[in-house]
């Protein structure tokens, strides 16, 4: 896969405890396969064909069927590029509260113990559950004219901001959660009677090993939020050049039969998304060998 | 742990973009065709529709029951965004009998050879209902609107529709640029109401219905809309006021029988262009397009007992040259009136 072309000799710490170094992270024997692994290998690949490969496939191909034409000018439209700018870079903020806040609250739904966290457990996931829409109308409430906290977001920057964070919210906290559950205290134990401050401690043990859940909860952040359409739809006024997000941009595209610029708008946030992921990636390598 | 974990980053995030892409670029609803009719003598006729008559198409059903022509008429019915409604028949979704907002969601069905060319060939031009393009104010209209030069007014929030990405939006803008025609300006004069019009603009939600609830939150404090949507928030029990303004657009919703349809989809468009069908348009608050239909008394609208106000203009997309035209000149990416407006407007904001 691409992050192994990028380092493909990395040690690792692994699962079990005491971290034991592997030098490979492949073993190259995909002969090797029993019967049934290689039909679930089959059924996986089938699975995953149907399922994603082939309609990003037909998107991509949708997208180049007007030759670079299409690309271009989805790409010189002012109001495209400009939603462009204003998804990516909402998504990308959200991405980065969504590290520091979902490990947090991760941090405290498994080690803290206090009233109401049963409570809290299950609202996390609310933002899964809501149809994007009511999710809209509630931020709505909260947050728009007749906001009760006195604040009008609706229409504006923020309301797109604050559609992102709310959509994306459980990521985080679901992929760090486990992780943080089997980490051994034993191990931050030896490293305080060692002399290492908490920071100390929480920078070269428990951060590396909850790297890569983080990334993987970011990267899902992200690409939720490049995708959002729903909750927006009331909230963010869609105003061109303003607030105007690039799925409500490629939803005018297939309003007006252009299906060939909206796929290539589509294909340039898979585009985004890959670059994001892989960098995500490479900066949880570096953080797992270094932290 | 690691390793699969990273692959799974890559795979589930992956999934996650390719299903909200793929989401929003389909709208591909299969149907799978069915014998119209059976032994018992009963016929499914399958009707895609926008959503907002789907009320008034199902009484007119019930009524076409009781006809000869309709007995035995078992419907299949789909709603939804006009304009996903008309791609989804287009990509094969099963239909008799389809009733969409604009009129080039027929004729893209007439593209694909699905519709007749002569459906337009009618005493009415295939429209099935009209409304007209209302001005919608909160209870007891406190800015004091009358016209459309009042939406210019420092103050006004404005909400709308999207004229991109909902097609129907699009006769509210068209409304607020011709009127200014009817009133005998220029097109330059024109262009100028609808550069400080955009000036006003808050919101501009994905469809009409969105619109109204967005309006009704609060977001803004002036809403253009359509006179059956603003009768049709009334009757269910919504609180605002709405002006049918003296210059005004008529708005024209077709249907049509697709070619290899069941002969009874035929008789029920006929069916629906009788003053029996029409009633019922009018009962939720469209105008009807025949002209001796009785209309009673419409719940919702401004006075129930003349429902209808007769603006003193009232001009329609034929008066602007028809869809072709203005979808052209108006909405055409980059070069169309409107985006170069919300362009100039967007970046002064």
């Amino acid at each position: 896969m691409t992050s192994s072309a990028v380092t493909p000799l990395v040690e690792r710490p692994d699962d079990a405890p005491p971290p034991a170094p592997r030098g490979r992270r492949r073993r190259r024997r995909t002969t090797d396969l029993t019967p049934v692994a290689g039909l679930g290998l089959g059924i996986t690949m089938l699975w995953f064909s149907l399922l994603v490969l082939i309609p990003l496939l037909a998107v991509v191909v949708q997208a180049s069927e007007g030759g670079w034409q299409a690309y271009w000018e989805a790409l010189t439209s002012p109001q495209t590029a400009a939603a462009l700018r204003l998804t990516v870079s909402q998504a990308l903020l959200v991405t980065l509260v969504n590290i520091v806040m979902g490990t947090a609250i991760a941090w405290v739904l498994v080690r803290d113990r206090f009233w109401g966290k049963q409570f809290l457990e299950v609202v996390i996931d609310i933002p899964f559950a809501l149809p994007t829409i009511v999710a809209g109308l509630v931020l709505l409430s909260l947050y728009g004219p007749s906001s009760p906290l006195g604040v009008d977001w609706a229409n504006t920057r923020v309301a797109v901001f604050l559609a992102f964070l709310f959509v994306t919210l459980p990521f985080v906290v679901r992929t760090v959660q486990p992780v943080l559950i089997e980490l051994e205290p034993e191990v931050e134990e030896a490293a305080a009677s060692l002399g290492a401050s908490r920071f100390t401690t929480f920078r070269t043990i428990i951060l590396p090993s909850l790297a890569p859940a983080i990334t993987s909860g970011a990267a899902l952040s992200f690409a939720r939020g490049i995708s959002e359409y729903g909750s927006l739809v009331l909230l963010s006024g869609n105003l061109p050049y303003s607030t105007e997000v690039a799925s409500v941009r490629i939803l005018s595209y297939v309003e007006g039969d252009k299906l060939m610029e909206a796929a290539a708008v589509a294909s340039i946030l898979l585009v985004v998304a890959l670059v994001v992921i892989v960098v995500l990636d490479i900066i949880s390598r570096s953080v797992a060998r270094h932290g | 742990m690691s390793i699969t974990t990273r692959r799974r980053v890559l795979q589930a995030a992956a999934g996650a973009i390719a299903l909200g892409l793929t989401a929003t670029l389909s709208g591909c609803v299969g149907g799978a065709a069915q014998p119209a009719s059976d032994a018992s003598g009963t016929t499914t006729l399958h009707l895609v529709g926008f959503a907002v008559p789907k009320e008034a198409n199902n009484a007119i059903q019930k009524k076409f029951a009781e006809t000869p022509e309709g007995k035995g008429v078992v419907w299949e019915e789909s709603y939804g965004a006009s304009g996903d409604q008309s791609r989804a028949v287009a990509n094969g979704l099963k239909a008799d009998y389809v009733n969409f907002s604009l009129e080039g969601d027929v004729t893209r069905l007439v593209k694909a050879g699905l519709v007749d060319t002569t459906w337009k060939d009618g005493p009415t031009k295939g429209i099935v209902s009209d409304s007209v393009v209302v001005i919608v104010v909160p209870k007891g209209n406190p800015q004091g609107i009358k016209c459309w030069d009042d939406l210019v007014k420092p103050g006004i929030k404005l909400i709308t529709p999207n004229p991109a990405s909902s097609g129907s939006a699009r006769w509210n803008i068209l409304a607020a640029y011709q009127q200014v025609i009817a009133s005998g300006g220029s097109e330059a004069d024109a262009k100028a109401y609808l550069t400080k019009l955009f000036n006003n603009v808050v919101a501009l939600p994905g469809s009409g219905r969105d619109a109204t609830n967005a309006f009704l939150e609060g977001s803004g404090n002036v809403l253009i809309s359509y006179e059956n949507e603003a009768i049709l928030a009334r009757q269910s029990g919504e609180d605002f006021d709405y002006i049918v303004p003296n210059a005004t657009l008529k708005i024209e919703n077709p249907g049509a029988v697709l070619k290899d349809a069941d002969p009874k989809a035929k008789a029920y468009l006929d069916f629906v262009l009788n003053t029996a069908g029409q009633e019922e348009f009018v009962k939720k608050g469209f105008r009807p397009v025949v002209k001796d239909t009785p209309v009673g008394t419409v719940e919702g609208a401004n006075d129930p007992t003349k429902p209808f106000p007769v603006p003193s203009k009232l001009f329609t997309i034929a008066d602007l040259g028809g869809w072709d035209a203005v979808n052209t000149k108006f909405f055409e990416e980059n070069t169309g009136i409107v985006p170069q407006i919300q362009k100039a407007t967007g970046k002064s904001q």
